[in-house]
């Protein structure tokens, strides 16, 4: 017992260091949020201290097994009432502390976002995120996926909803997770404090790949993060090899073209992640793989059996055509 | 009549007036001056399972459809546990390929569901059955037709379930079902209408269960059992039954609504036309939370029966523990929204669930309070049930305060769907209501089957079980802190969550392995064990007043109550009520609150009847997964099997 104690706080001291860590807050939210966890958890393990001393108390004392079951001390018994009414006012007094407490850090919460400049829309698929950066002129607004680069040290107001499934979106060393359902939308204050890489992961069962959808916050400081907006306003850059063009070619006329975006091309299609600035994401898949080279072609030639179950179909191609359209996506930083 | 005039032996005269009976009332020998030997050969014929497989099928004998709840509830235990192992070793480590995603999301699915419709309910219903009629006196639960057809439908159900998971057609959409993941879009197949379908199987049966025990409670209860009387663990039972009968048709609703939207297109849960997703989410936790209290109150009218035996004293604060019963049960129902708060609902709204969410736990509390003050009078007596007491203390208290802490809205909004919620769960299921029931297997079926079970290997099987069950869940709440959700087939390495899961693995294995060595040790105890006696605890209440196995009458004469704990405040003889007939199945009826002697009253014979109109029912929801159009057929069976079961025969005993 003490041993599987011990074993799990040498875990626990490990593992404060994670970038998906509620014990790691990176942000304001996530921050009150962890200190609540531990005020709650210091107190709960002190209250679950006092019950098993009350609990073996009894078994340390010498005293005697009672003889008649019927036979009661009646100070005793007064003694007792007295107690148990005592531990009742107190857990009612904790308790109508604890709700206060939870109800005024909802309020701090509340108040993150309220001067938030920057709008995101998230729309949950499965299994990948669909990423829109709001503003009013239509053409400065930008779509991509997966990946959500936000300034660091300003709130960010993501709003979030879902067109098949219900998603959740969490990223917990930012914020608390917040469900994405269709038919409603919903509104998520986040704020990192300084620029870093956060992972979220979709923390609702959305079905075969729920393990597989993960998200990353890149936080930038301002300038950084305004020079890659921009970049990514732009549209796709041109294939500059005569692979990537063969690529380019090869993608326009098979069936990526159906499901994919790529800005700037005939490929239009809005229910697969765009890939107009695919090259510049760190992942592929929803964070299943690292982005490469190799990556990229395996995830074309193989996707269910990187992903069982996802929607990308096999396309039929053979080994150049393979290689032309992974040369032609390896351009489109 | 007065309660007193009640200790001396004497006729229980009818004071009805005579019921309006199809058939003419006829008098037959009573058991009033009968010797012993007579009356119990007369008993054991009038009251017997008729031998043969046709008598064994038509049995109504409350202890012995008990008994097949109880085996076939144990079998599902097993194959949730295998479902739960299996989980375990795909998740042992990072990205391990042995378990895809497709058969995954069944197991998890068929874990949940099983674990909790067709083992957690069942087995708490089951304990009620064998143990309720005995605790207060009586011969037979009421309407044991009934009883007996619930039974039938619950192991077609889990058949059912069962079989389609043989056949990889197991629902994949977890046990909450939510839409529209299991809507007519998104969950292709027959997988979604299996779960829509088992529900209402094991919701059927379960009703059914309710029903009888809280007629057997109100008005089947030995004479003098008034209200303050009745044993905590008969309280705990009719609070529950109770809540099943509120709870369950929500579930029923939700699983129906389904069911329309996949087979004759309604849009209830569909935004596009209309209908909204988050209603099933609200109709499926208005069961969904009551079902937890469903589990947890019957345990702890376990744990203060054994308390109440090994501390060789009442349980300290009867009232009280009554009274926060009865809140829990009320209470439950108002804190579903706490499994809804990351949904994004209105705040203020939210934080009202907080606040019930907080108030659940003072009830709660003050049950350990009582707990813990009777346990501190003189030394317990420390034996194998005790110990899981023990266990349910410790576990259960830190099951109860993980859950204090996700009731907060904020907090909750970062454990939610985390791993930190299966290890919150499986402290309050497996601390709250496994534990205790471990406790009471080894306290009551000596009971079942006159033998005891051996105290040594109880003891290994409680630290087994102890040390594997912490070892497995507590580490659960540091990975779910550390970002882990629940339901995930795979993880990445570099998060760094595979030396944890490895654990909890190793800890997993030891506790099913612990459930070998129970399942050991029951088939040992109740082959070889030392013969128990009427009363191997020296408890109390009524049930330890007959013999180890009880007769098929339960007792030959009607004990009469003078005391909450009957066996201790009469130790020479208890007071007996005589006047029952002993040709023809006949009960004492009493009143609701004192529980004063009111008519005599026939109990239903055995039939065959409730097996075939369970076929007919069953097949009817079976069929109904793929034509709407079984609603309309099966009811042509299901009529013919209902007409069969109630037809009048003339003969008094089957008059009701």
């Amino acid at each position: 017992m003490f041993a599987a104690f011990g074993t799990t706080c040498v875990l626990l001291l490990q593992g404060c260091s994670g970038w998906q860590s509620a014990l790691d807050p990176k942000g304001p939210a996530a921050s009150e949020l962890a200190w609540l966890i531990w005020f709650f958890t210091g107190l709960c393990a002190l209250i679950w201290l006092l019950v098993m001393i009350a609990l073996a108390a009894p078994l340390a004392m010498r005293s005697r097994t009672r003889s008649d079951p019927l036979v009661l001390d009646p100070g005793a018994e007064h003694r007792k009432a007295r107690a148990v009414w005592a531990a009742l006012g107190a857990t009612t007094v904790i308790l109508v502390g604890l709700t206060l407490l939870s109800f005024f850090a909802n309020r701090t919460l509340a108040a993150i976002g309220s001067d938030a400049e920057l709008t995101i829309r998230v729309t949950g698929h499965q299994w990948w995120w669909e990423v829109r950066y709001e503003n009013a002129q239509p053409s400065r607004i930008l779509t991509t996926a997966n990946e959500i680069h936000i300034p660091s040290g300003e709130p960010v107001r993501i709003i979030v909803t879902s067109t098949d499934v219900i998603h959740s979106f969490w990223v917990p060393s930012l914020a608390g997770k917040l469900d994405l359902i269709p038919g409603h939308e919903n509104v998520l204050d986040l704020m990192a404090d300084k620029p870093g890489v956060y992972r979220g992961q979709c923390a609702e069962f959305c079905g075969q790949q729920h393990a597989n959808m993960s998200t990353l916050i890149i936080a930038e400081p301002r300038p950084v993060f305004d020079a890659w907006l921009n970049d990514q306003l732009r549209s796709a850059a041109a294939p500059v090899s005569a692979e990537a063009s063969a690529g380019a070619e090869l993608f326009l006329n098979r069936a990526c073209v159906m499901c994919h975006k790529i800005g700037g091309t005939v490929a239009g299609g809005t229910v697969a992640p765009d890939l107009t600035h695919i090259a510049s994401r760190q992942t592929l898949a929803a964070g299943t793989l690292t982005m490469s080279r190799g990556n990229l072609a395996a995830w074309i030639a193989d996707p269910q059996g990187i992903k069982p179950g996802a929607h990308m179909p096999v396309v039929d191609l053979n080994g150049d055509e393979l290689n032309a359209i992974v040369a032609y996506l390896e351009g489109l930083k | 009549m007065s309660s007193s005039d009640l200790t001396s032996e004497r006729d229980l005269v009818p004071q009805a007036t005579p019921k309006g009976d199809l058939a003419p009332e006829r008098d037959g020998p009573r058991d009033t001056g009968l010797d012993d030997a007579t009356l119990h050969r007369w008993l054991e014929r009038t009251w017997r399972t008729k031998p043969g497989i046709i008598g064994a099928l038509s049995s109504v004998d409350h202890k012995v459809v008990a008994r097949r709840y109880l085996v076939t509830a144990f079998v599902f235990l097993c194959l949730g546990g295998l479902n739960a192992v299996a989980m375990r070793i795909q998740l042992s480590g990072p990205q391990r390929g042995l378990i895809g995603p497709d058969l995954y999301n069944q197991l998890f699915t068929m874990h949940g569901v099983t674990m909790m419709f067709l083992f957690a309910v069942p087995i708490v219903q089951a304990t009620g059955i064998y143990l309720v009629p005995l605790m207060v006196g009586t011969r037979n639960i009421a309407f044991p037709r009934l009883n007996a057809f619930s039974y039938w439908i619950y192991v077609s159900g889990g058949i059912f379930a069962w079989a389609s998971f043989a056949l990889s057609m197991a629902p994949d959409v977890g046990w909450f079902a939510y839409v529209p993941l299991s809507g007519p879009e998104f969950g292709p197949g027959k997988r979604a209408d299996v779960w829509a379908q088992m529900i209402t199987y094991t919701e059927v049966s379960s009703l059914a269960v309710a029903v009888a025990t809280i007629v057997t409670v109100f008005k089947q209860r030995a004479p003098g059992m008034s209200l303050d009387k009745i044993p905590l663990y008969v309280w705990a039972m009719l609070v529950t039954s109770f809540v099943v009968v509120f709870a369950m048709p929500a579930v029923m609703i939700t699983s129906t609504f389904l069911i329309l939207d996949r087979l004759v297109g309604t849009h209830i849960f569909n935004p596009a036309e209309g209908g909204d997703a988050l209603l099933f989410q609200h109709l499926f936790w208005f069961f969904g939370h009551p079902e937890v209290y469903i589990i947890f109150l019957p345990a702890t009218g376990m744990v203060s029966s054994i308390i109440s035996a090994f501390a060789r004293r009442p349980v300290f604060g009867h009232l009280g523990l009554v009274l926060s019963l009865i809140a829990v049960g009320f209470l439950s129902f108002g804190l579903w929204v706490h499994h809804m708060f990351a949904t994004g609902l209105p705040k203020l709204g939210a934080s009202f669930f907080t606040a019930s969410s907080m108030l659940i736990a003072i009830p709660n509390g003050l049950q350990i309070f009582c707990w813990l003050a009777t346990l501190s009078d003189g030394r317990p007596v420390i034996r194998t049930p005790l110990l899981f007491v023990f266990g349910f203390v410790f576990t259960f208290v830190i099951g109860g305060l993980t859950g204090v802490m996700v009731a907060s809205v904020p907090l909750d909004l970062q454990v939610h769907d985390t791993y930190f919620v299966v290890a919150h769960f499986h402290y309050v299921l497996i601390g709250g209501s496994v534990f205790p029931l471990l406790g009471a297997a080894y306290f009551w079926l000596p009971k079942l089957t006159g033998r005891m079970m051996s105290e040594r290997l109880g003891r290994w099987h409680f630290w087994m079980a102890f040390i594997g069950f912490n070892a497995a869940f507590f580490p659960m709440h540091l990975v779910g802190l550390w970002g882990m959700p629940r339901r995930v087939y795979t993880y990445p390495a570099e998060l760094g969550w595979g030396n944890i899961n490895l654990f909890i693995t190793a800890g997993a294995a030891v506790f099913f392995l612990s459930f070998v060595l129970f399942t050991f040790n029951m088939l040992h105890g109740a082959l070889r064990g030392a013969p128990a006696g009427n009363n191997p605890w020296d408890a109390g209440t009524l049930e330890w007043a007959t013999t180890s196995p009880p007769p098929s009458y339960n007792f030959a004469r009607i004990p009469v109550v003078t005391h909450a704990e009957p066996l201790w405040a009469e130790r020479e003889a208890l007071p007996v009520a005589t006047g029952l007939r002993v040709d023809a199945r006949e009960l004492v009826i009493s009143t609701v609150a004192e529980a004063r002697p009111d008519i005599r009253e026939k109990s239903a014979t055995p039939s065959i009847w409730p097996l075939f109109a369970a076929i007919a029912v069953g097949a009817t929801f079976l069929y109904s997964i793929f034509t709407p159009w079984a609603v309309v057929w099966g009811a042509l069976p299901i009529a013919i099997t209902l007409i069969g079961w109630f037809w009048p025969k003339g003969d008094p005993e089957d008059e009701e």
